[in-house]
This record gives structure tokens, sequence and C-alpha cells, in this order.
């Protein structure tokens, strides 16, 4: 009796993870199948160049891919160095445990879960208005620097981690300065983890929205200057959807180059990761 | 780490430079966090010291234009969505994560965690306009508006169950072999080692996933707004319209002025407090978890 009892009970288990899985994976075949289905008509050349007209109901997205190049260029070439710096010190040159490594790592914990809006109000007092930037592209990266700095400093740690720790006896042993062993053997040893963790951080700023309404604005025209306000990607759909009625048909061809973007540069990451682990295997 | 002394191995000038960039790059890095608080608490000062902390519980109503600053219906509101979100995400997050390590093919395996990245990887705003182009039509024609707690509650469930399967899947693979061997070797079924054995030991990672899911069910943003409505009211069934915090901010933030924009930014702190709190509470969990499997 009980084993019969343990079989029907294990049965009805598996069908019940069974059941969750499929719910999950038909769920996500339904969200995605709806965009691309829906969006694919506007995967086009002239939609991904012509300029938005009559608020974005006609036309294309090129203004808008334009700005949220930009945007990303500012985010990275901020939040690279700055991430790349704090990385170094708390993967290379902290030996112990020192109270400020810990205080640093506590303040970036918290900093990851921050929402984004609070990110956006954030960037609107200090860098819209106290240093003076304006609604621009300037202040909307800046803003989502600060934001992808905690997942680009974890990455790039784990990045340095995983360098072999024969490698720094070696350099030691040669007399190399620590600056010399950094550049010349840890940071070329970590560029694919370093790398997957750039792309990682460019992955949650494209995805951004949220961060950006208050901080780079709306303006849909092409920008002159990292001083003009410019609408990202995200936004624009969020616009098409909310604010422009009978915005829905392009808003689809927006949301499935967005989503094509996001994949290609999540598959980079893992691809880019994958390999770097492999290497690792060989180089031991 | 390099772990030789300075003083003896690299003497070096330039390293002492290096190390002292470094060490501004990282307090920066590590003072983000204190600007933040620092310049939301006095943009909120304003209307804190005018009005003071209690208004936002006791007022009649958050008509701010008119000096009235309850902000209790959008907490209520954000409450309600992220705990209806976790009800759902939770469990079919769990599922995922214990079909990928104990129930599916290893083939159909790597198919599926491929797509609960992919999920992952889709943005809120996406999540969004699908909520509200294809769910909430379907909720209205079964219950007017549409735009209610129920449609919040699935979008945001979709938007962080990959964060519950991804976090308890990493957990789970954690579990010592040995410990499920020795499952095995009693005879236990799958669904009991998966029950008594597995989960119990992978709590504290599952436990953290959970947290991070909460506080992101919490901050979220764009997706809530375009599908809840935005009425400020407790919402009294899963069919009535809600306002988050976070919605509020977005919604207002556009025409706010003066001791208005001060109380948006007072909700600013409110859910900037709550998921710091949640984040502390999550790197101790794993922090915990991490002690367990050493």
């Amino acid at each position: 009796m009980p084993a019969r009892n343990y079989l029907s009970r294990d049965t009805a288990a598996a069908a019940l993870v069974w059941s969750a899985a499929v719910v999950v994976a038909a769920l996500f075949v339904w969200l995605t199948g709806d965009i691309v289905w829906r969006g694919a008509a506007y995967l086009t050349w002239d939609f991904l160049t012509a300029a938005p007209q009559d608020a974005g109901r006609a036309g294309g997205i090129g203004p808008i891919l334009v700005s949220t190049l930009l945007l990303l260029a500012v985010c990275l070439a901020v939040a690279l160095p700055l991430g790349l710096g704090t990385a170094l010190l708390l993967a290379e040159f902290t030996v112990e445990d020192t109270a400020f490594a810990r205080a640093v790592r506590r303040s970036l914990d918290i900093l990851a879960g921050i929402p984004s809006i609070v990110f956006g109000l954030f960037g609107y007092v200090f860098f819209v208005q106290v240093l003076g930037l304006g609604f621009s592209i300037l202040a909307g990266g800046l803003t989502l620097a600060c934001m992808v700095l905690p997942l680009l400093i974890r990455a790039c740690e784990a990045g340095l981690r995983a360098v072999p720790h024969e490698y720094r006896q070696a350099c030691a042993a040669l007399g190399l300065s620590r600056g010399a062993a950094l550049r010349r053997v840890l940071l070329p040893a970590a560029v694919p983890g370093l790398l997957a963790g750039a792309v990682l951080g460019v992955g949650r700023a494209l995805a951004e929205t949220a961060a950006l309404i208050y901080t780079s604005g709306y303006v849909d025209r092409l920008p002159s200057s990292l001083l003009d306000s410019g609408r990202a990607l995200s936004i624009h759909i969020f616009d098409l959807s909310m604010n422009v009625p009978g915005g829905d048909r392009l808003a689809y061809g927006a949301a499935l180059v967005l989503m094509l973007l996001l994949l290609i540069i999540n598959a980079t990451s893992a691809w880019l990761s994958r390999r770097w682990s492999q290497g690792r295997i060989v180089s031991v | 780490m390099i772990s030789s002394s300075p003083s003896i191995l690299s003497p070096s000038r330039s390293d002492a430079l290096l190390r002292a960039t470094l060490r501004g790059c990282a307090a920066v890095a590590g003072l983000i966090l204190v600007f933040i608080f620092l310049f939301l608490l006095s943009a909120a000062w304003p209307v804190l010291r005018e009005a003071g902390p209690w208004r936002f519980v006791t007022d009649a109503a958050w008509h701010p234009a008119e000096g009235l600053y309850q902000l209790l219906p959008m907490v209520a509101g954000t409450l309600y969505c992220a705990a209806g979100a976790l009800l759902l995400a939770v469990p079919l997050g769990v599922l995922s994560a214990v079909f990928l390590r104990f129930y599916a093919p290893r083939p159909l395996a790597v198919v599926y965690r491929r797509l609960v990245e992919l999920l992952a990887g889709i943005p809120s705003v996406v999540y969004g306009f699908w909520g509200l182009v294809v769910l909430v039509p379907l909720i209205a024609a079964w219950q007017a508006p549409g735009t209610s707690l129920l449609a919040g509650v699935w979008v945001l469930a979709l938007m962080i169950l990959p964060t519950v399967a991804l976090t308890a899947d990493a957990a789970l693979g954690a579990v010592p072999r040995d410990t499920l061997r020795a499952a095995a070797a009693l005879g236990l079924g799958r669904w009991s080692t998966v029950w008594r054995i597995a989960l119990p030991a992978a709590r504290a990672g599952v436990l953290a996933g959970v947290v991070l899911a909460a506080g992101r069910a919490l901050g979220e943003t764009m997706a809530v707004l375009m599908v809840t409505g935005n009425v400020v009211a407790v919402p009294d069934s899963v069919f009535a319209p809600l306002r988050t915090l976070a919605a509020n901010i977005a919604l207002e933030m556009a025409y706010a002025m003066d001791l208005h924009r001060a109380a948006l930014f007072v909700s600013g702190l409110v859910l900037a407090g709550l998921v710091a709190g949640l984040m502390l509470l999550a790197a101790r969990l794993s922090g915990e978890s991490a002690h367990a499997s050493a």
C-alpha cells in the first residue's frame, strides 16, 4: 500500500512539474509569437532608417535608433572605465576584505536593486538640474551609467577572478610592477569576461525606459549634439502605445527591433562568457 | 588577487598612482548610492518640512495640488501587484527549475533553459506593450475596464518568473551530488528527493531569488503603468484599476510643481527604502547559502 501511494504521488508530481513547464513555454510562445507575427512586416530598411512622421503613426525609427546608440555610447564611455577601475581594486588590489571594500560592495549590492524610476528621479535632480545638462542624451546616458555600474562591476570582477592565480605568481616572480602585470597579463587574459560584462550592461541599458523619461526626454528628431534631447527606442514604444492613438501597429515594429537587438546582445554575451570559460580549462 | 606586499615586491611609484586611481573609481562607484539618497532627500525636503512625514499616511486623499498627500492607496497598489505576481511566479518559477534539474531530458533542458533566459532578456516596455494590446482587451471582454490589478499581476508575474526560475535553477544545481545520490540509495522517489532533500538544501538560494524578484516587482514602472489603469484607489477586486508608487512618479513628474514635486520625491524615497531593505535581505540570504555550500 505505501509503495503504491508513493508511486501515485510521484506521477501526480511529475504531471504538475511538466504542466508548469508547458505553461511557461506556452506563455513565452504567445508573447514572442505575437510580437514577431505582427512586427515582422516592419522589419525593412525603410522602417529602420526613415524619420517618424505624424507622431510615429507613419515613417520609421531612424533618428530614434541614432539617439539610442548615442545614449548607449555615453553610458559605456562613463561606466566602463569606472566599473573596470572598481572591479580591479576589488579583485586585484584588496588583499583582505578591508572595511572600504566591504562598504563599496554593500553599496553596489543595494544599488543593483534600486528601481529604475528612482534612478530617473536622481538623474533629473542631479544631471538635468544641478549640473544643468537639461533634458539631453548626456544626462540620460549618465543616468544609465549609474544604473548599469553594479552589473558591470560584478561581471568584470568575475572575469578577473577567473584568471588563473599562477599568472599573478609568475608576474610577481618576474619582478613586474602591478601596473605592468595588469596591462600585459591579467587584463588581456580577462578580456572575454570583461567584454561579456560590458555587453550585458549594454543590454540592460537598452531595455531601460523609466530612467530615461525625465533625463533624455521625448524629442524624436535626429539629435545634433549630446546636449540635445533624444528619444530611446523603448520610450518610443511606450509613447506610441500609450499616448498616440493608432500607434500600435508601428509600436509592434519597434518592439520587434528592440527584442532582436537584445537577443543579439545577450547571445553575444553568453557566447563570450562560454568561450572564456572553455579557454580557461585549456590554459590551467 | 595580487597577494604580494607592495612594499617588498612592487616598489614602483606608478603602482601607487594606479592604486590611488582605482581607489578613486571605487569611491565614486560606492558613493552613487549615497548621492541618490541625499539628492532625493534634498528634493523631498520642502514637503517633509512643510507637512511632516505623517501627512503621507493620515491625509484624506492624494490631491497634491490641494495639499493632500495620502500615499497609502498607492503603497497598497504596489504591494497588491507585487504580492499577486509573486504568488503566480514563485510556484511556476520553482517548478520550472525543478523541471530543468530533475525531470527534463537533457536536450530539452538545454532548450528550456535558453527559453527562460530569453524571457529574462525581454525588456519591460515590451511586456507592458504586449499586456496593453493583448491581455487588457482579453480581460475587458470578460470584465470591464480591462486595465486592472489582474493585468498588472499577470504582466509582472511573467517578468519576474525568469529571475525566480534561473536563481532556483542555480541553487538546485549547487546541491551536492552526494546528497542526491544518498537519497537515491535510500530508495526515495524522484518527487520525494526534490521535496524533502533538494529544495530544503537549496532553500537559501531559492529564497534569495524570490527576494530579488520581489524587489523587481515593487520597483517596476513602465510595464505596470501601461496595464493597470492608474486610478488612485485601493483596488476592491482583481478587475479594479490601481496605481503603484513607481507609476505615480512617472505619470505626475511631467507636470508636478513645488510641493507636489517634492511629494513625488517622497514616494521615490519610500520605494527606494523598501527595495534597499529587500536587497540587503537578499545579500544576507545568498551569503548564507554560500556558507552552506562551502
